[in-house]
């Protein structure tokens, strides 16, 4: 995949090269890397994703600059940033923004995996990787929120950090080794900000990892086939998506810009205005609203450490997917009646994430135990029960000449395409 | 299907999903500072600033302004002078001095507004226990923002519905959760008397207040939206641009983009 034919130009290349072929690499993975022809704008995630945890990580380090990790001084250091460090206000606003904005790019790049089957064999290895990504983003996300020291901070690390006292005979424990005391104070957030400041850089390993195994089998595509061997069905990736992935990009960044400079409190909760205070509580904790669908699943059981055990299952049963999901094809553009179930499955996780937002009483409670109920029987029955009974439609032999064996669904399977 | 999901999903991230008490809907203020080119009108900021300091700073601190913020582009823009003057107006404590000694001196536009309470414990003896919140980002810390603050000083009644109780110390106000306040009616009309002749009505001085409240909790909001507007200017530009490189890229091959 990456052999590569590439020789520098200038002499100092070529010795450079000689001794660590970095130019080599790049010229393989970053521009001859050949690409799918037909993939479709929900494949320039993966780059818009990168640009996210740059820009995270580079306003984050100069945030840090100015942040006091201190429970006393936390939320004037950020008062300060906002008024007294030049453009910090707008370093401020992009890095938190940024976070809702990342998951935003996460979420659309999970569910174009799902519906084009590119979590299945041979790139079961990209997805649970992705998986550990998506973990970690939501443990840095979390624990980022928590630093403003306001009063959503304070109460959401403090409901959070109490799921682990849920675990048996060592839950106590393990939560005050968490706080670093007896409850949620200054040591908690000193490591919270040690922590923050760490689990991007293992996100970026794990993005490097992510992209090696990806390059390995090559990308997946919209008709979810595997590749003619002879090139016929690939671009290089320079010019060809790096100018698309391009596009899509400043598109993303103009609705980025949108939140930013026009609405840059909307994503947040008013209630981390106010500085946080262990005696207040407010009316109703909610976590930031990529979260809400998983707070929803842990409430939804009325036995503390059950819901823990279904919130956390809820993530990792993702990893176990290639192997519940007992379709031949991937793509469900050629699986009618997935393609059904995963618009259900996009409205279930929709739902989760209202209910997670509405406090936990009355209907709100009935409905988020259907709506878990349902997101378990997405993956545990339905995906494996699918790929018995469903009927798939012919799939093309190749995408650069889309016969379709003994039918003309073709004309179908097109315009299915153009809809998704 | 598609577009149904994506304005579901757009409406799901971009309105407020957080529910409140009761109360009555918070009235709707047509401000300068609204819309993409919002810009706050200085007389209406320094009205506010008189009106917080004449009544509002009696009970409520705002800890992270300096005087200095009073002059400062985007801002009520007092000159230099009248900045001093303003800081001058108050006694701080500084010190200690070569001698050990803690001492009063003349506020300086460097100094912090100064507190009405010397600490948390003093401000909450005195009002009943309630503690009147710092001013310098309430505008952000309450969920309808400039609005509900407006609200809130527009929404005291002398008569309360007959089946409202109210203990000692508490007043009726029909915009806040519960339609309680510990805060009594902080505005009549004539409570201050403005300089340029503006009749102080108690609408009009809710208005100059909130105004100056919003700047006070976005000092930047003047430059952010001038950025945000060249910046989306550049990025549609910038876009178009590299739409058309792409179309030119993808037509030496034959598949569509």
């Amino acid at each position: 995949m990456s052999e590569t034919n590439y020789k520098p130009t200038s002499s100092f290349g070529k010795w450079f090269d000689e001794r660590l072929p970095l130019l080599t690499l790049f010229n393989g993975h970053l521009m001859q890397y050949p690409t799918p022809k037909n993939l479709n704008y929900w494949w320039t995630f993966g780059g818009i994703l990168t640009f996210c945890l740059m820009t995270q990580i580079i306003t984050g380090i100069v945030l840090a600059m100015h942040y006091t990790a201190h429970a006393d001084m936390a939320f004037s250091s950020v008062e300060h940033i906002m008024r007294d460090v030049n453009y910090g206000w707008l370093i401020r606003y992009i890095h938190a923004n940024g976070a809702s904005m990342f998951f935003l790019a996460v979420y659309i790049h999970i569910f174009r995996a799902l519906f084009y089957g590119s979590y299945k064999s041979p790139r079961e290895v990209i997805w649970i990787l992705g998986i550990f990504i998506y973990i970690l983003m939501m443990a840095a996300a979390f624990m980022g929120y928590v630093l403003p020291w306001g009063q959503m901070s304070f109460w959401g690390a403090t409901v959070i950090t109490n799921l682990f006292s849920a675990i048996p005979l060592v839950g106590e424990s393990i939560t005050q080794w968490l706080w670093g005391g007896y409850s949620v104070d200054n040591p908690t957030l000193t490591r919270f900000f040690s922590l923050h400041y760490l689990i991007p850089f293992l996100i970026l390993g794990l993005v490097v990892l992510h992209i090696w195994a990806l390059h390995v089998p090559g990308n997946n595509n919209p008709v979810g086939i595997d590749l003619k061997k002879d090139g016929s069905d690939t671009v290089p990736f320079h010019p060809y998506i790096v100018i698309k992935d391009l596009f899509a990009l400043v598109i993303f960044m103009i609705i980025f810009a949108g939140f930013v400079f026009y609405a840059p409190n909307v994503l947040g909760h008013s209630d981390n205005y106010i500085p946080a205070d262990p005696l207040i509580t407010p009316a109703h904790i909610v976590p930031e609203w990529y979260l809400l669908p998983f707070y929803a699943i842990l409430r939804s059981v009325p036995d503390k450490l059950g819901g823990v055990i279904l919130m956390f299952s809820a993530i990792l049963i993702l990893a176990a997917l290639p192997w519940l999901d007992t379709s031949k094809v991937r793509s469900a553009v050629f699986r009618p009646i997935y393609k059904q179930f995963f618009w259900i499955l996009v409205l279930d996780v929709l739902i989760l994430g209202y209910i997670g937002a509405m406090p936990a009483e009355g209907a709100y409670v009935a409905i988020g135990r259907v709506a878990t109920v349902y997101y378990f029987a997405h993956f545990l029955i339905i995906m494996p029960v699918l790929g018995f009974v469903e009927k798939t439609k012919p799939v093309p032999l190749s995408i650069a000449d889309p016969i379709i064996s003994g039918s003309g669904n073709l004309a179908a399977a097109k315009k299915d395409k153009n809809l998704n | 299907m598609k577009k149904f999901f994506i304005t579901i999903f757009f409406s799901f991230i971009c309105f407020n999903l957080y529910a409140a008490g009761d109360a009555a809907k918070p009235l709707k203020v047509d401000w300068s500072f609204n819309g993409l080119f919002g810009k706050f009108d200085r007389s209406q900021l320094q009205r506010g600033f008189q009106v917080y300091k004449e009544v509002c700073a009696s009970c409520h601190s705002m800890q992270y302004l300096s005087y200095r913020n009073l002059g400062e582009k985007g801002g009520p823009e007092f000159s230099d002078a009248e900045v001093k003057a303003i800081a001058a107006g108050y006694q701080i404590k500084d010190g200690p001095n070569e001698e050990g000694e803690m001492f009063e001196r003349a506020g300086l536009p460097k100094d912090k507004f100064k507190s009405p309470y010397p600490n948390e414990k003093a401000a909450r003896a005195v009002n009943g226990g309630a503690y009147p919140p710092d001013m310098s980002v309430l505008v952000k810390a309450r969920a309808g923002g400039a609005n509900y603050i407006y609200s809130i000083l527009m929404g005291y009644d002398e008569n309360p519905p007959a089946n409202l109780k109210l203990e000692d110390g508490v007043y009726y106000n029909k915009y806040m959760p519960g339609y309680k306040i510990k805060m009594a009616k902080p505005l009549n009309e004539g409570s201050v008397e403005y300089a340029d002749g503006t009749k102080a009505t108690v609408s009009q001085m809710s208005k100059d207040v909130t105004a100056f409240l919003t700047w006070s909790a976005e000092p930047h909001l003047e430059k952010r939206k001038r950025i945000g507007f060249k910046t989306i200017v550049y990025l549609l530009i910038f876009s178009i641009l590299v739409f058309f490189s792409m179309k030119k890229i993808w037509s030496r091959i034959e598949t569509k983009v």
